[in-house]
């Protein structure tokens, strides 16, 4: 079973820890086999000259990505990051300082592409690539959850999340991939949904939501799988057919459909919105998962293209799926098949839009009416979630991705108050499960990287009483979910965003036979007046 | 690799062959995290196994609380007492004493 340790204190500030040497060393997490290696291109095992190939790939890595040949050269040790990564506030290890890090990487960098790293190394700290160096690699580039933290307070702009990127690139290119995040892609790729959910199953858990809802409501709230024609596609992260709390947030997207009585859809094709390509850096995977979004969105002729809640799509969707899909625009000339689907897609809307500012944008023009004392037993409070705060934006407007998921949860609950500034927006902590993070064998660093979140959050549990924490991630509900507990709070605090609405929207019942007949006598009243 | 009772099991401790699976092997496993298997594990154990049967991966957590409620009374159609019954999780936990692959993806 897992190793023993302690789960971190919070204390009433943070502080910058004394560094412990050492504290996270370990394995990492389970390797990836051939089984799951196979499928995606990657050698099953590490390969014999796995030095070469990975000189090779980051030559190749850093001619393709100018970025990260910036990013390499670009920093000067000023230390700006070094207390800013979750990650090491948590576990006091000083190599997951940002700097200390990156450089695992940059050091190597150093002495096969520089010519002062090739000639005089140890002057500038160029090192080998040897055994210890790849297992240090592989340790602390997934104790990176590529949340870009760091990234904001660099005053060179050092994006941290292409360097760990690029290292689990070159790591899978050696033979040496991660268990959790190439077997989900594995599925991802053939069936269609990290889950590996096949279609008779997701129309049966799609059902049983529908029964429930018009259980408890009485309203015949629809989710609909497949249907051509359907104005608009969502695409949704599968955990939100799967588990908790998520399951409610899609019960709160239903609700919201139902009453602008849109017609929209799901698809079997692709019922996938993460898309883990983008933590293992691998761009022609990332476009394998996007492919299918945009035969989904052509085959079932669809003009809009919605995204549920979850962090790192909606980062793939609005900065990436352009270029990789051509939803949107940017699609090249020669790519027939993304000028269709610009073609096809309604550019009155955005495209892509994220679910958040579809419902906020029905609350503005006062198509949604909610009781909002539904929620009043809650005292909510709202994290942002990385890749949504640091890589996109919602609605068009400066720091709409801040503000949007914000007026929607005021809209719908009475309670709401943030939790310290340094903390969340453009600032916000991880919840510690990102980046190809949350599996099992990983939960030290999961729980570690959680303290600076939790301490955040207990800090308005003492002055406001805060009971609810809501986010728009999958991954961070999951992560959450996980572990609250382990920092006395409980488990059932997470929330999805649409769950809320869920609870206070006020759903238009269906006519019943009395109501009908009450019209009926109106209007013969009328015609005898 | 490890085994339990001869059967290869994974690093998680899954059965890395489903057709391995023996009510034997459930009881081990349990036995592994300071579980004694009641009738109410086999309740679950036994659903999970019947809807991989037909779908070919486990049930959605509000699909499998449901139908536990349906089946044996609605105080147990809760993750609650899902949870109560293996505390790492019905959906990983369960499966795992149920013969079926770890559920994956961000849950």
């Amino acid at each position: 079973m897992a190793k023993e340790f302690d789960i971190p204190k919070l204390p009433t500030y943070l502080e910058i820890p004394e560094i412990n040497e050492g504290a996270m060393e370990g394995k990492g997490p389970f390797k990836s086999s051939k089984e799951f290696q196979t499928p995606l291109g990657f050698p099953g095992e590490k390969v014999d000259n796995w030095q070469e190939v990975a000189i090779n790939k980051m030559g190749e890595l850093k001619s393709k990505y100018r970025s990260v040949q910036v990013f390499l050269d670009a920093c000067v040790k000023c230390g700006a990051c070094t207390d800013k990564c979750h990650y090491f506030l948590g576990s006091s290890d000083p190599k997951n300082m940002p700097v200390a890090r990156q450089d695992l990487f940059r050091s190597v960098y150093r002495r096969h592409f520089t010519f002062a790293g090739k000639y005089f190394p140890k002057l500038v700290g160029a090192k080998e690539l040897d055994d210890e160096m790849l297992d240090d690699w592989y340790n602390y580039f997934h104790q990176c959850s590529q949340c870009r933290r760091c990234s904001v307070f660099c005053p060179y702009g050092i994006d941290t999340a292409e360097i760990s990127m690029a290292a689990r690139e070159v790591l899978d290119a050696v033979g040496v991939g991660q268990k959790y995040c190439n077997q989900i892609l594995g599925k991802a790729i053939t069936i269609g949904n990290n889950l590996g959910l096949p279609e008779p199953a997701l129309r049966d858990t799609l059902l049983d939501l529908e029964e429930e809802i018009e259980e408890e409501t009485g309203v015949a709230v629809k989710y609909p799988l497949d249907v051509k024609g359907a104005e608009i596609l969502l695409i949704t992260p599968s955990a939100d057919f799967f588990a908790e709390p998520h399951i409610d947030g899609l019960i709160g997207y239903g609700k919201v459909f139902h009453q602008d009585g849109v017609s929209w859809t799901m698809s079997s094709y692709a019922a996938e919105g993460a898309n883990f390509g983008m933590f293992i850096g691998s761009y022609d995977i990332m476009r394998k998962a996007a492919l299918r979004i945009r035969k989904a969105a052509l085959d079932l002729e669809v003009s809009r293209v919605m995204v549920g809640e979850c962090g790192h799509a909606w980062r793939v969707a609005y900065s990436f799926w352009n270029t990789l899909t051509g939803v949107g625009a940017g699609a090249s000339a020669t790519d027939e098949f993304a000028q269709k689907l610009q073609n096809q897609l309604d550019s009155r809307y955005p495209q892509p839009q994220h679910i958040i500012e579809y419902t906020h944008d029905l609350i503005q023009r006062g198509k949604l009416d909610f009781d909002k004392s539904a929620n009043d037993d809650r005292t909510v409070t709202f994290h942002d979630s990385c890749n949504v705060a640091r890589a996109t934006n919602m609605g068009g407007i400066p720091n709409g991705q801040f503000i949007l998921p914000r007026e929607v949860i005021k809209a719908v609950c009475n309670n709401f108050v943030d939790m310290e500034r340094g903390t969340i927006m453009e600032s916000t902590f991880c919840c510690g499960g990102g980046g190809g993070l949350l599996t099992d064998d990983l939960m030290e660093i999961r729980i570690k990287g959680a303290m600076p979140r939790m301490q955040a959050l207990k800090e308005v549990e003492k002055s406001d009483a805060v009971d609810t924490l809501v986010a728009i991630c999958a991954i961070c509900k999951s992560q959450f979910s996980k572990v609250l507990p382990k920092f006395d709070f409980d488990p059932y605090m997470i929330v999805s965003a649409h769950q809320l609405v869920s609870e206070a929207i006020i759903m238009d019942k269906p006519q019943t036979d009395d109501s009908q007949a009450e019209v009926a006598k109106e209007a013969e009243t009328e015609k005898v007046d | 690799m490890a085994d339990i009772l001869g059967a290869e099991v994974d690093e998680e401790g899954f059965l890395v062959d489903l057709k391995d699976w023996t009510k034997e092997i459930a009881v081990e496993m349990a036995k592994g995290d300071d579980i004694d298997l009641s009738e109410e594990h086999w309740d679950v154990i036994n659903f999970l196994r019947d809807y991989f049967e037909e779908y070919q991966i486990a049930p959605a957590v509000r699909v499998l609380t449901k139908a536990i409620g349906k089946q044996f009374g609605k105080e147990k159609g809760n993750s609650k007492y899902l949870y109560s019954l293996f505390p790492y999780g019905p959906g990983k936990q369960g499966c795992r004493f149920a013969g079926l692959p770890k559920p994956t993806g961000c849950i």
